[in-house]
């Protein structure tokens, strides 16, 4: 008999929960984009941050509510960058993420020249108030790295000669190094860009070459912006700058600079292969000549 | 009964011995001078001159550029030879002039006047077309100070003869040498504020300048000489003023004027009475060279202007190498880098240490043992506003009070983890200057 009552009241209690858990779904349902959970689905679900926003499901929310830039996901990479695009009926590639550029060659163990020996707090903010920085050059990187604690993703590290390189699976692009470096040598740059000007030195051609530990100061001396044919380079203050929006790679002007004050990473390659090229060319006119030879001797 | 002081503080040893002994020398004249158009508070003076003018000993080069600011004279005879940026004792580079002597002292034209005949508004026009700023320290306008608006009364003048920084002795040898002049300065300063007491402060660690200064003032019943306990900082403004009247100045930016104090250094009190009195501006100050390694520490009586370089020479070079310079005293002072640097009006020493001396601690992590805040004469929470500023949390560190700090140091020389509490603070205090210019 217990165990008929029993079952007849929670029954009964069950159906009465049940009846209002379906009446308060059907009265308080809210319309949600199917496109948000298809995202969402997507997403590798860490909820690292990386996007800047609190989560995965905040940053589909985002793509799907704001038009956010849908490339900012960074451990998801290409594959679902290339998924959300889909969803979304909208092109995009990884490529078009933007990661951080350091704008100086110098400040490492031994290649900066140094006007003091700076003693301070270990904070690049507090040394360049201090008679303009310890470093001989009041442009370039004071090595304090303000710029890899600001990092929350573990993308600068410092490399065997202490400089700062930039981790580009890990830059995510938020632009916190950026905001840290008081002499604002770290910029958000397009990852398909690949050739940069590396110096922000406004000191004349001498000075720039002088005090720059590393030897690669821009001296303004023209040369890139007559190379390039785009139209891409612009030299003001004695220093040149890239308009990134012009610029297609090709390295002409890295091929040029005197100083190596342009980085092209593909620039040794060229240069090989144009040695090969040469060597290639001089073997054929070798040879034809000695055909030549032959023939003329028959 | 114990003697005056205030709450907080600290006691580093004075290290005085180098240099209390040694009479104040007149230095040769330099051939170069640099002067700084911002040697004060307030606005930087704007240069009158161009380069190949010919100027003479007190002449006017840098016209005051405002209301607070302070006009800048020629500190000797010769050609303007650049205008540009050069080191500040401050450790920044900052506008300057140059000018190269002709090896000759040519004065402009002094006059000597009876001081008691001037009225107070010829007064404050000769103390201010002197450029005569504070000779502490900080360098506030002295003008500036002996105009307080109408709702402020002044009834006190404290003159500051604490120096309570280790080290310096510049104060210490005028008041024993150039007592006289300290006293007339003080009855002109109070008769241009009309205040009715004069109160000379100075630390008991200088017996002979305060018999000196109280045998000197036996028969002048508005004016008291009282010696102070022996602690840092007690020749800060407030800590001073709290220490001998016991008026507490108001934090916030709270100025003395606001207890009916003006306070001003026992330098400043000379470089007074000799702009009212020959109308002589203020071009030459006495300073400070000591340090363990200085051959012959000295106290100095130097033209503005004057490179580090050419103050250390005159005292014999050092006798092992240089490891740190600092401009000002080991606990407000700066580092600076390099010995080009000019001496201003403001200059009250330059110490040289070896690099036993000037060792370098590393931080560690704050242990939250409260030491920092024991000592704060102002009552602060040091690690407090630091750990905002690390954080870049610059509206935390303002509401915790990092403008009323008053960059002393006591905190940072007790600190047990060796955080440079005060390079923190310091940095609050620029980023939130920046922002409140914006």
């Amino acid at each position: 008999m217990i165990i008929l009552y029993s079952v007849a009241t929670l029954g009964a209690l069950g159906l009465i929960y049940g009846l209002v858990l379906a009446f308060a779904s059907k009265k308080f349902h809210v319309e949600i984009d199917p496109k948000i959970e298809k995202i969402i689905e997507e997403l590798p679900g860490a909820n690292c941050g990386a996007c800047g926003l609190a989560g995965c499901a905040a940053y589909a929310e985002a793509i799907v509510l704001h038009g956010e830039d849908i490339t900012l996901c960074a451990p998801g990479g290409d594959s679902v960058i290339k998924e959300i695009a889909s969803i979304m009926g909208i092109e995009a590639s990884s490529a078009d993420r933007k990661i951080a550029v350091i704008y100086c060659q110098s400040g490492g163990k031994d290649n900066t020249n140094l006007r003091y020996n700076y003693q301070g707090i270990s904070t690049c903010k507090a040394a360049v108030m201090v008679a303009n920085g310890p470093n001989i050059c009041n442009y370039g990187c004071v090595s304090l790295n303000d710029c890899i604690a600001a990092c929350k993703f573990d993308a600068l590290h410092l490399d065997d000669n202490g400089m700062r390189v930039v981790d580009k699976d890990k830059c995510t692009g938020c632009g916190a190094c950026g905001k840290v470096c008081p002499r604002a040598l770290i910029e958000m740059v397009s990852k398909k860009k690949r050739v940069h000007i590396l110096c922000k030195s406004l000191d004349k051609g001498a000075d720039a070459r002088k005090f720059c530990g590393n030897k690669t100061a821009c001296i303004g001396c023209m040369l890139c912006v007559k190379k390039c044919k785009f139209d891409a380079i612009r030299v003001e203050n004695n220093l040149a700058t890239i308009d990134y929006e012009k610029c297609v790679n090709c390295g002409m002007c890295a091929d040029v600079c005197p100083t190596s004050a342009i980085f092209d990473p593909l620039k040794e390659v060229r240069a090989k292969k144009r040695e090969e090229a040469k060597k290639k060319a001089a073997a054929a006119m070798k040879a034809m000549a000695e055909n030549k030879a032959t023939e003329e001797n028959k | 009964m114990g003697l005056k002081t205030f709450p907080g503080g600290i006691h580093p040893h004075h290290s005085k011995k180098y240099s209390e002994n040694a009479s104040i020398e007149e230095m040769t004249l330099p051939k170069k001078v640099v002067i700084p158009l911002s040697q004060h508070i307030g606005a930087p003076a704007k240069p009158i001159v161009k380069v190949g003018d010919e100027v003479l000993v007190g002449q006017k080069i840098a016209e005051a550029g405002g209301f607070v600011s302070i006009s800048m004279h020629s500190s000797i005879s010769g050609k303007v030879s650049k205008i540009g940026k050069f080191h500040h004792p401050a450790g920044t580079m900052a506008d300057a002039i140059e000018i190269t002597g002709d090896g000759e002292d040519n004065w402009i034209e002094l006059v000597d006047d009876s001081v008691e005949d001037l009225s107070i508004e010829e007064l404050k026009k000769r103390i201010s077309e002197a450029g005569v700023c504070g000779m502490g320290g900080a360098g506030f306008p002295t003008h500036v100070k002996l105009s307080p608006p109408a709702e402020n009364p002044i009834d006190t003048v404290i003159l500051n003869g604490v120096e309570c920084e280790p080290y310096l002795t510049a104060d210490y040898r005028i008041m024993l040498e150039n007592a006289e002049e300290i006293i007339a300065g003080l009855k002109l300063l109070m008769s241009a504020v009309n205040a009715s007491k004069g109160i000379i402060g100075v630390e008991a660690n200088k017996p002979k300048a305060i018999n000196h200064l109280k045998e000197l003032t036996k028969n002048e019943p508005n004016i008291k000489v009282v010696g102070l306990k022996v602690k840092y900082p007690q020749g800060a403004e407030k800590q001073l003023i709290y220490a001998a009247t016991k008026c507490k100045v108001p934090n916030k930016g709270g100025l003395p004027m606001a207890v009916g104090v003006v306070v001003q250094n026992v330098a400043t009190a000379i470089a007074v009475y000799e702009a009212a009195r020959y109308k002589k501006p203020l071009v030459e100050r006495v300073i400070t060279i000591s340090g363990k390694i200085v051959k012959d520490p000295k106290n100095i009586k130097a033209r503005v202007g004057t490179f580090y370089q050419d103050l250390l020479e005159y005292c014999g070079g050092t006798s092992s190498e240089i490891a740190k310079v600092i401009s000002g005293g080991p606990m407000m002072g700066f580092a600076v880098p390099t010995l080009e640097t000019p001496m201003t009006k403001t200059s009250s020493g330059v110490l040289l240490f070896d690099s036993k001396e000037a060792h370098k601690d590393d931080e560690n992590t704050c242990l939250r043992c409260g030491r920092c805040v024991d000592v704060c004469p102002m009552n602060l929470v040091p690690s407090l506003i630091v750990n905002d500023v690390k954080y870049d949390d610059f509206d935390g560190a303002l509401k915790y009070g990092a403008l009323d700090c008053v960059k002393c140091g006591s905190c940072a020389y007790v600190c047990p983890s060796h955080i440079k509490l005060i390079q923190w603070i310091d940095i609050a205090k620029i980023k939130i200057a920046e922002k409140n210019r914006k």
